[in-house]
């Protein structure tokens, strides 16, 4: 990328970042509703990108640790209403269940893990209705209060407003961008680039293979818990569907309409995501089948995404390496 | 005693409707090379027209089985040559994430048309009824369905080792190149036997109609059963298909009869050792 380019893109950031804090000062509550859900999905898809798009892996199964966090979140939240315990938890609870699954997961790549992820996340889901003594069974767990920020003798941060909370959100969501934008440039994330490329090379330069996806897919199932905790405190619910195979599919959907091979594809993805289901559940309840046909016509005829569109055409080429495409 | 005895019974039957289902799967991945994540949606359209045939329209049970493998074949069909033909030459990511695509599209194009309720027809009377096993009436009706399964495992054992177009397929598995170089005619082939597994499915699909609930759900419920099976007999193994339905089969009507809530979690237990011990799966090559 030129440095014009990289300088046009870091200028756009910077007045995009900025917007997004002046955004309460013009909007109501219900742009602000819809900018939380983006920033969400763009943490969930962000988290799976960094598992497809970097690592070769295509999960399907990531709505099951997103369910992890907001479950875990939501359950701290009943007992010890303090925001950071939530999240916390949520997000510790997500990891773990990643290690886990993750573990027996990794031992296949390609289709094998594919299917295993969607496996794995439809036996959380499976837990989700059947648990009852603990998830509430169909009925999720209710009442969860947007409880406040407290650290004992220095901090104590109510949350009651829309636009507080959207500011926790927003200042959360970005720094995991950043922290993910640092680690997908990190010796890590060239490690798990490399080992998409050609995974035999990356195996005779000496690297752990399946430790690296491992790692990636632990760090995904922390963004996929990070998003699922934050919904509980903005929803005060949490029901079974989030667990849902559908669920998996939105950041899978993101990511393909941003495009998979840029860092910001995701986040791009994750706005045109809510625009386009904003549109669609105007005119039919039956938002499901529109998103089938838009992932059906992505993979028809756009592969590439929006993302790397616009980079062709406006940056001179988009900044991670492309996926090869085997003839 | 008796009463595990009959238990494992009640499982052999459940097993059929696995085995069905991932016959369809384990064939397709054979000769395509793509695991089809919407075949769990073939073995619930399958449902969806017997359903539709028999329990509406009142046609006769076997008619209503035929034209719901008809239907669902046709489409099978649409979904090949429509759409996967074009990418068989890419990453086999993009397969998945096709499939995945008609996998919402069909739950939700079932829920349009049939409605989101569970349905559920009688038996036909000519397979009502029960015998009495190990003191226990048990239905004639499954006794149906384990015929069928077993019927169907022969049955497939000899098309693919005794006939002409058995050996094409095997042909066409084994060395694609070299089969359409030998003049076989490959993408004719890829679609025979996408339909062909599509009926498969539809098979499962529609003899369960009379006994278990038709409901937009039910498709997942089997892909995801089909998947454990595919991961512990080994992917594109047919015979490693058949035995690792009957233990899921088995293994789940156990489960289902001690620890109710919990009855899918033993299978995962199974996959879970299974992928530790021997991750390539129990009858792979």
């Amino acid at each position: 990328m030129g440095d014009r380019a990289s300088r046009r893109l870091a200028v756009f950031t910077g007045l995009l970042v900025l917007g997004l804090f002046l955004l309460p000062l013009v909007a109501g509550q219900y742009p602000l509703y819809l900018t939380i859900q983006i920033l969400i999905l763009s943490v969930f898809s962000l988290g799976f990108n960094l598992l497809f798009g970097y690592t070769g892996l295509l999960s399907f199964g990531q709505a099951g640790f997103f369910a992890v966090g907001a479950y875990g979140c939501a359950k701290i939240l009943l007992v010890a209403p303090n925001l950071l315990l939530g999240l916390a938890g949520g997000v510790g609870a997500a990891g773990a269940a990643a290690l886990v699954l993750g573990i027996l997961s990794v031992r296949h790549t390609r289709i094998y893990f594919s299917m295993l992820t969607l496996a794995f996340g439809m036996m959380i889901y499976s837990i989700a209705w059947k648990w009852r003594d603990v998830t509430g069974g169909d009925d999720g767990l209710v009442g969860i209060p947007r409880a406040p920020i407290e650290i004992p003798g220095f901090l104590s941060l109510s949350l009651a407003t829309m636009e507080r909370y959207y500011y926790v959100v927003l200042v959360l969501s970005l720094l995991a961008m950043l922290l993910m934008y640092r680690l997908v440039r990190s010796p890590l994330g060239l490690t798990l680039q490399a080992i998409r490329d050609s995974e035999a090379r990356a195996e005779f330069a000496g690297v752990p293979v399946r430790t690296y996806r491992l790692i990636a897919f632990t760090i995904a199932g922390l963004y996929a818990g990070l998003a699922g905790a934050l919904l509980p405190p903005l929803e005060n619910t949490v029901t079974p569907p989030i667990a849902h195979w559908s669920t998996s599919a939105e950041p899978v959907l993101a990511t393909l309409m941003g495009g998979i091979h840029t860092f910001g594809g995701p986040i791009v993805g994750a706005f045109l995501f809510f625009m386009l289901k904003d549109i669609i559940v105007r005119f039919t309840e039956n938002w499901l089948i529109w998103l089938g046909a838009i992932v059906v016509t992505l993979v028809m005829g756009f592969r590439g995404g929006v993302v790397s569109i616009f980079a062709e055409r406006f940056l001179a080429g988009g900044d991670a390496p492309a996926r090869p495409e085997a003839t | 005693m008796d009463s595990i005895a009959f238990q494992g019974l009640i499982g052999l039957s459940l097993a059929m409707y696995l085995w069905l289902i991932s016959a369809g799967l384990t064939i397709i991945f054979g000769v395509l090379r793509i695991v089809n994540f919407a075949h769990g949606s073939l073995f619930m359209v399958g449902a969806y027209l017997a359903y539709t045939c028999y329990g509406q329209l009142g046609l006769p049970f076997g008619l209503a089985l035929l034209l719901s493998l008809l239907g669902t074949g046709l489409l099978g069909f649409v979904m090949e040559r429509g759409f996967l033909r074009h990418i068989y030459g890419i990453d086999e990511a993009y397969q998945l994430l096709l499939t995945f695509g008609f996998i919402l599209i069909l739950d939700d194009a079932v829920k349009m048309i049939w409605g989101g309720v569970f349905k559920i027809p009688p038996i036909p009377a000519f397979l009502d009824g029960a015998w009495r096993v190990f003191g226990r009436p048990f239905p004639v009706y499954n006794t149906f369905i384990i015929a069928v399964g077993f019927a169907v495992a022969g049955g497939l054992w000899v098309l693919f080792e005794k006939t002409w177009w058995g050996r094409t397929v095997r042909a066409t598995t084994s060395d694609r190149e070299m089969a359409n170089a030998i003049g076989i005619n490959v993408p004719r082939v890829f679609s025979g036997v996408f339909v062909f597994g599509s009926m498969l499915a539809a098979l499962g699909g529609a003899l369960g109609t009379p006994v278990r609930v038709v409901a937009p759900g039910i498709g997942a419920a089997m892909i995801i059963q089909a998947f454990i099976i595919t991961v512990i007999g080994g992917l594109g193994n047919l015979k490693g298909a058949f035995v690792s339905s009957l233990i899921v089969g088995i293994v789940s009507a156990y489960g289902t009869l001690f620890f109710p809530v919990f009855e899918l979690f033993f299978i995962f237990v199974i996959m879970a050792v299974v992928l530790l011990v021997r991750p390539q799966g129990l009858f792979a090559r």
